[in-house]
């Protein structure tokens, strides 16, 4: 079925995503998720295939489309390259230069943003501190402007693409208490006083590394700046909404995948003399699947809809990814289930998309802060 | 260099298992099928694209492309996506599936090409639909023009395209001169096949088709596509070839294991009868 909303632009993309996924990722998926790591190449590849940066304007190298656009690709990169852990990858740029966008002059945009958006480099934001991640507006990591340039010192941590980052768009505080103090700097690899102080284990998401950064005495020139000093709160505000759909529209794909990967495995699996679809147990257990993937999608497209027509959207925003958070991992359990004890075992799929799927509902703003903000937004 | 790209939309082929044979198997019903060019197709158009440029600076073309493919309205998107990859112009010659065959296409892409005046006509070997493999040869007799169809490489070089086949004893390397037909395997999409006469010859592409940028598939969007009628290229609109019967190929018989050598030759020989 063509998504709703969606034109011969969209299907056209898609095929193209469909088609690199299978032939660039899908091969080496699994030996990317078992090492850790996939080739940095692949993101120039990806760029020269079109497919980073598709929100980005032209002239800085991108492909002038909206989020619709890049979240349709991004769902077949997923399912058609079954390596969760590679495209979060490979995506951490859509959410680290957002804030370059909204607040960076010209000069800084033409600067950090083509290389990025070529492949050649790679972005990630820090926001998170080993002390605190929801609570933003607390961030303790500080920058004191001294001359040209700023002297940053703190931590940050769970920074997806931070071990391989060129560029980091990080959260500091530069004035008082609150999130009127806190701004937002270009740090690039290799400033004096920044170093990747671990690369963290995880329970999923093995392709893509994720960071703990330190940064002693770090001299950041104060020319990386973005915006006015004490700005950065509300371009970090808007730039969360926008990753809320990227994280709902994620989990969409993840469960579809888990979903057809669970349907094909039925078909073929007999036990007691028939197909396990044979049962209707089980295979209500699967249409219940598809009826709550169908639920969460629609959900994440009125959002997406809502947002290219201008409307306020955060509260939709944030609905949209509890409930395609709580779909995916409901999805992804019943997968396993369903899969029995070959479920149970890495060389399955769905194994690794169950530990991938438990991400969702704590990254990018966790089930209870979108609770809160939807508190908020209702009036109680 | 002016090229001439005949591209026909085929049913996904991955998703062949979607294909309906009403009862009677006089037809096939396409309804609900997904529709993608034909392979062999895409494998011509990005050949052509190749011998229209520099490798190193695709963007400065140096050539026309024409895409061409016979078809209802509704394979337009088809065109535009041709289009979005480099090619200049399209034309859909109105047409549905069922009112043509490779004889009728050859007469009308001939009356095609008789105004259009292409240096070279780059198709594929072959549809993957029909499996026919017919066009190209018809075509080049209908024209009187030479053909070199499988090609595996092509180089311009001095006026000419040097096509190099794969055949059993090696490779035939043909020299052909324009105007000329040149049907491709599916190595022409390989990264060292294909050379215009101003790609350097160290010059490497992807593996594959080329993909489209976004800001090239909305530019595609402004791309002339032009309309033709069937009947202002042939007055000949009668089939050659009658489909008589569809049927799906046989399902797949579970597998025994044989005991040794000597049960298996046997089974090859009685039950497979393939010895």
């Amino acid at each position: 079925m063509q998504p709703l909303f969606e034109t011969e632009v969209h299907a056209q993309l898609r095929a193209q995503a469909r088609r690199f996924a299978q032939q660039e990722i899908a091969p080496h998926a699994r030996s990317w998720e078992e090492a850790g790591e996939f080739p940095r190449e692949l993101y120039r590849k990806a760029a020269e295939a079109g497919l980073l940066g598709l929100s980005f304007p032209e002239h800085l190298g991108g492909g002038g489309g909206d989020l619709a656009l890049a979240l349709a690709t991004s769902e077949e990169l997923l399912i058609h390259g079954r390596s969760v852990g590679t495209v979060v990858g490979l995506g951490s740029l859509a959410i680290a230069l957002p804030p370059l966008l909204s607040l960076g002059s010209e000069e800084q945009q033409r600067r950090f943003i083509p290389p990025v958006l070529a492949g050649e480099k790679i972005a990630a934001l820090a926001i998170t501190e080993p002390s605190g991640g929801s609570d933003v507006a607390r961030l303790q990591t500080r920058a004191v402007r001294q001359g040209d340039h700023y002297v940053v010192n703190g931590a940050k941590t769970f920074i997806t693409s931070g071990c391989r980052a060129d560029l980091l768009t990080v959260a500091v505080r530069t004035g008082g208490e609150g999130h009127g103090g806190i701004s937002l700097l270009v740090v690039e690899r290799g400033t004096p006083g920044f170093r990747v102080s671990r690369k963290l284990d995880k329970m999923g998401w093995w392709a893509s590394d994720t960071a703990e950064l330190s940064f002693e005495d770090c001299l950041v020139p104060a020319a990386n700046l973005l915006g006015a000093e004490n700005s950065g709160f509300l371009a970090i505000l808007q730039n969360f909404a926008t990753e809320r759909l990227m994280l709902a529209s994620q989990c969409v794909a993840i469960a579809q995948l888990a979903y057809q990967e669970t349907v094909a495995y039925a078909r073929e699996r007999h036990a007691f003399g028939k197909s396990l679809t044979g049962f209707q147990v089980l295979r209500h257990r699967l249409a219940d699947m598809a009826t709550r993937i169908a639920a969460a999608r629609a959900l994440t497209n009125e959002a997406l809809h809502r947002l290219a027509l201008g409307h306020d959207v955060t509260a939709l925003a944030a609905m949209a990814k509890n409930t395609a958070t709580d779909m995916c991992c409901e999805v992804c359990d019943q997968a396993v289930q369903l899969h029995g004890g070959y479920g149970y075992m890495r060389e399955f799929l769905v194994e690794r998309l169950f530990r991938d799927a438990r991400l969702y509902p704590i990254g990018g703003g966790t089930r209870e802060i979108m609770n809160e903000i939807i508190c908020k937004l209702e009036g109680y | 260099m002016k090229i001439l790209v005949p591209l026909k939309r085929v049913a996904d082929p991955d998703n062949a298992n979607k294909v309906k044979i009403p009862a009677g198997g006089a037809t096939i019903d396409t309804t609900g099928l997904e529709w993608k060019p034909n392979p062999f197709d895409e494998y011509a158009l990005e050949a052509a694209l190749r011998l229209t440029e520099n490798g190193a600076s695709p963007k400065a073309r140096q050539g026309e492309v024409v895409v061409v493919s016979f078809g209802p309205k509704d394979m337009e998107p088809t065109l535009r996506s041709a289009l979005a990859t480099g090619a200049d112009r399209a034309i859909r010659v109105d047409a549905k599936d069922d009112q043509l065959d490779g004889a009728l296409v050859a007469r009308a892409l001939k009356a095609l090409i008789e105004k259009e005046k292409p240096d070279y006509v780059l198709m594929g070997k072959q549809a993957v639909d029909g499996d026919s493999n017919q066009v190209g040869q018809m075509l080049a007799q209908l024209l009187g023009w030479p053909q070199a169809t499988f090609a595996a490489t092509i180089q311009e070089e001095a006026g000419a395209l040097l096509v190099g086949r794969e055949v059993d004893g090696g490779v035939l390397t043909l020299r052909v001169k324009g105007p000329a037909i040149v049907t491709v395997d599916l190595r022409i999409v390989a990264p060292t096949s294909v050379f215009s006469k101003s790609t350097a010859r160290t010059f490497k592409y992807n593996d594959g088709v080329r993909f489209a940028p976004l800001p090239a598939i909305m530019a595609a969007k402004k791309k002339p596509l032009a309309e033709v009628k069937l009947s202002e290229l042939t007055s000949d609109t009668a089939l050659r070839v009658e489909y008589v019967k569809f049927e799906p190929p046989p399902g797949r018989q579970a597998g025994v294991k044989v005991k040794d050598v000597g049960d298996l030759v046997h089974r090859l020989k009685n039950d497979a009868k393939v010895l």
